[in-house]
């Protein structure tokens, strides 16, 4: 079951989706029987939506977006996307944790996508200059990843998949290991590099800060089987400043509500959890 | 903006160089002392000089054999054989370990042929090489090669096996071709692996050609220490195994080099 181009008449009328799941099902088989991941998962994600999925540990999130990285199949169901422009990537995923090339240096590593496309070598040093400078890192460009810090090396995992230039970015929980103070320049860094585009973004998470702070739409998982719970939207306006944004009632207000829909998961999964512990 | 963390702080630094120059001076001084102690004893005589050759006579030999050419022309003969063997079994040993690492079936397919024919002694079958290739120069190539595809082969294997996985999603996620995951995913992570691989064949290699050579051979160190058994030259067999010891010296020290210039991104060496 591959992933099928969107036809245009689907969308003719209302704002243009880039990304459709039908009824998407994934199980999984283990050494206790088969559990499902994701169950009945239908969602329309919008063009330039910056999107995020907020759940519990183990709620199938990370699965749903190596399905549509194309790094894992659906059970059933359907995912459907709108095909990019000719000559670029569907999607460049920025993985959770230590995901650079340990034997690259940071440039290389960043020029990944676009040597592996054969572009022309000065394309890529422009491109690859840019978001290295973009990121903070040009002074490192010659530097092996294991000479840099946790927050440097996922720079240069954002900086590897926006030089890439796809339609849509897949984002699994990128900052999750960054502490506190890292986790909010790199948001900040973020949502300013994107700025630029503003292409479509489909983000996980388990923090309801981080899902506030940058979606534009927030779906809310339940524990596993993995579903859409509800889909919530973020009210506030671009650009965006992290800590400004912080600083509003109507933010403190959004955190507590989602908080509110995502408390009694995370109390399922812990259950879930104690439960197989046991067994 | 930080800068890059340092590699050592000044101060271990300073203690450890110290730590490693007391313990090259041990290394240095235990083979000197050895021979040191060999020289006296066969003097003395409590060593017997016709199986334990006092190390000055040894050196004596050396030169003389040194001087009239013959033991260039039998370690030349010797390290053509052990290059040829080396690059006829490591290279087929590497790419066919890499695939296997990257390609289930074809390891499910190879796996059981490798786990049976490895552990028979290479030495075994050197009769049924000399058959097949004939007494000259390609049976013992072939010896060598042999002794060098295992375990390049095995711990290329390994490499690619332990590569993170997440590197291959990576590959994948941005498009890499199978060539492209192979050149920049699954070679560059087993390399570290490979080379461990490399020199337990150079060692292996050294030991084939060794006694490949002492069968139908007309040059070669192993021509030289079976002719040296023949006529009881005892002092010309210790010449034929300190080369081959100082082969193997050499070669582990450049294979070292290589390393450390091809694996810039170990932390540390």
């Amino acid at each position: 079951m591959g992933i099928a181009p969107i036809t245009p008449d689907a969308h003719a009328g209302g704002p243009s989706v880039k990304i459709r799941l039908r009824n998407l099902t994934k199980t999984f088989a283990t050494g206790h029987g088969p559990v499902t991941a994701l169950d009945d998962v239908s969602l329309d994600i919008p063009s330039g939506c910056f999107f995020m999925i907020v759940g519990p540990s183990g709620c199938g999130k990370t699965t749903l977006l190596r399905i549509l990285a194309g790094l894992d199949t659906p059970t059933s169901g359907s995912v459907e996307v709108s095909a990019p422009a000719a000559g670029r990537p569907g999607n460049s995923m920025v993985f959770q944790g230590q995901s650079l090339f340990p034997w690259m240096t940071v440039f290389q590593n960043a020029a990944y996508g676009l040597s592996m496309r054969k572009r022309p070598q000065a394309e890529i040093a422009e491109i690859v200059g840019h978001y290295l400078n973009r990121t903070g890192l040009s002074k490192f460009s010659n530097a092996y990843p294991h000479q840099l810090s946790g927050g440097m090396q996922q720079r240069v995992s954002i900086a590897r998949a926006f030089a890439n230039d796809p339609d849509v970015f897949l984002m699994d929980e990128p900052f999750s290991a960054l502490d506190e103070q890292n986790k909010l320049l790199l948001q900040e860094e973020l949502l300013r590099i994107w700025e630029e585009t503003r292409k479509t973004v489909l983000f996980i998470t388990h923090s309801v800060d981080e899902a506030v702070t940058l979606g534009d739409r927030i779906m809310i998982m339940t524990a596993q089987p993995g579903r859409a719970k509800q889909i919530v939207d973020v009210p506030f306006e671009r650009p965006r400043e992290v800590l400004g944004l912080r600083a509003l009632p109507a933010y403190g207000e959004l955190v507590y509500s989602i908080w509110g829909q995502l408390r009694d998961e995370v109390q399922r999964a812990r259950a879930q959890d104690e439960e197989s512990v046991k067994a | 903006m930080s800068t890059l963390p340092k590699r050592h702080p000044q101060v271990l630094r300073g203690r450890s160089l110290s730590a490693n120059n007391r313990d090259r001076l041990i290394s240095l001084a235990s083979p000197v002392m050895l021979l040191l102690l060999w020289e006296i004893s066969v003097r003395a005589g409590v060593l017997d000089a016709r199986f334990f050759p006092a190390p000055s006579t040894v050196l004596e030999t050396l030169l003389v054999l040194i001087r009239d050419g013959s033991l260039w022309a039998n370690t030349w003969a010797s390290l053509q054989r052990l290059f040829w063997g080396f690059l006829l079994g490591g290279v087929p040993g590497l790419l066919l370990g890499i695939a296997m690492g990257l390609n289930r079936p074809l390891r499910a397919l190879v796996d059981p042929l490798v786990a049976a024919t490895y552990p028979i002694p290479k030495s075994a079958i050197f009769p049924l090489i000399l058959l097949i290739f004939g007494l000259g120069e390609a049976s013992k190539i072939v010896m060598v090669a042999i002794g060098v595809f295992y375990p390049v082969l095995v711990n290329s294997l390994t490499g690619v096996l332990e590569i993170n996985p997440i590197y291959l999603d990576v590959g994948r996620n941005f498009g890499a071709n199978r060539w492209q995951v192979f050149r920049t995913i699954a070679f560059p992570g087993a390399v570290p692996h490979i080379m461990s691989g490399v020199k337990l064949g150079i060692g292996m290699g050294l030991i084939l050609i060794s006694i490949a050579e002492m069968i139908g051979a007309k040059s070669g160190l192993g021509v030289m220490i079976w002719n040296a058994w023949e006529i009881l030259s005892v002092e010309t067999m210790y010449v034929g195994l300190l080369v081959i010891a100082l082969l193997g010296f050499l070669f582990s020290m450049i294979l070292n080099e290589v390393e450390r210039g091809i694996i810039p991104w170990k932390k540390s060496h």
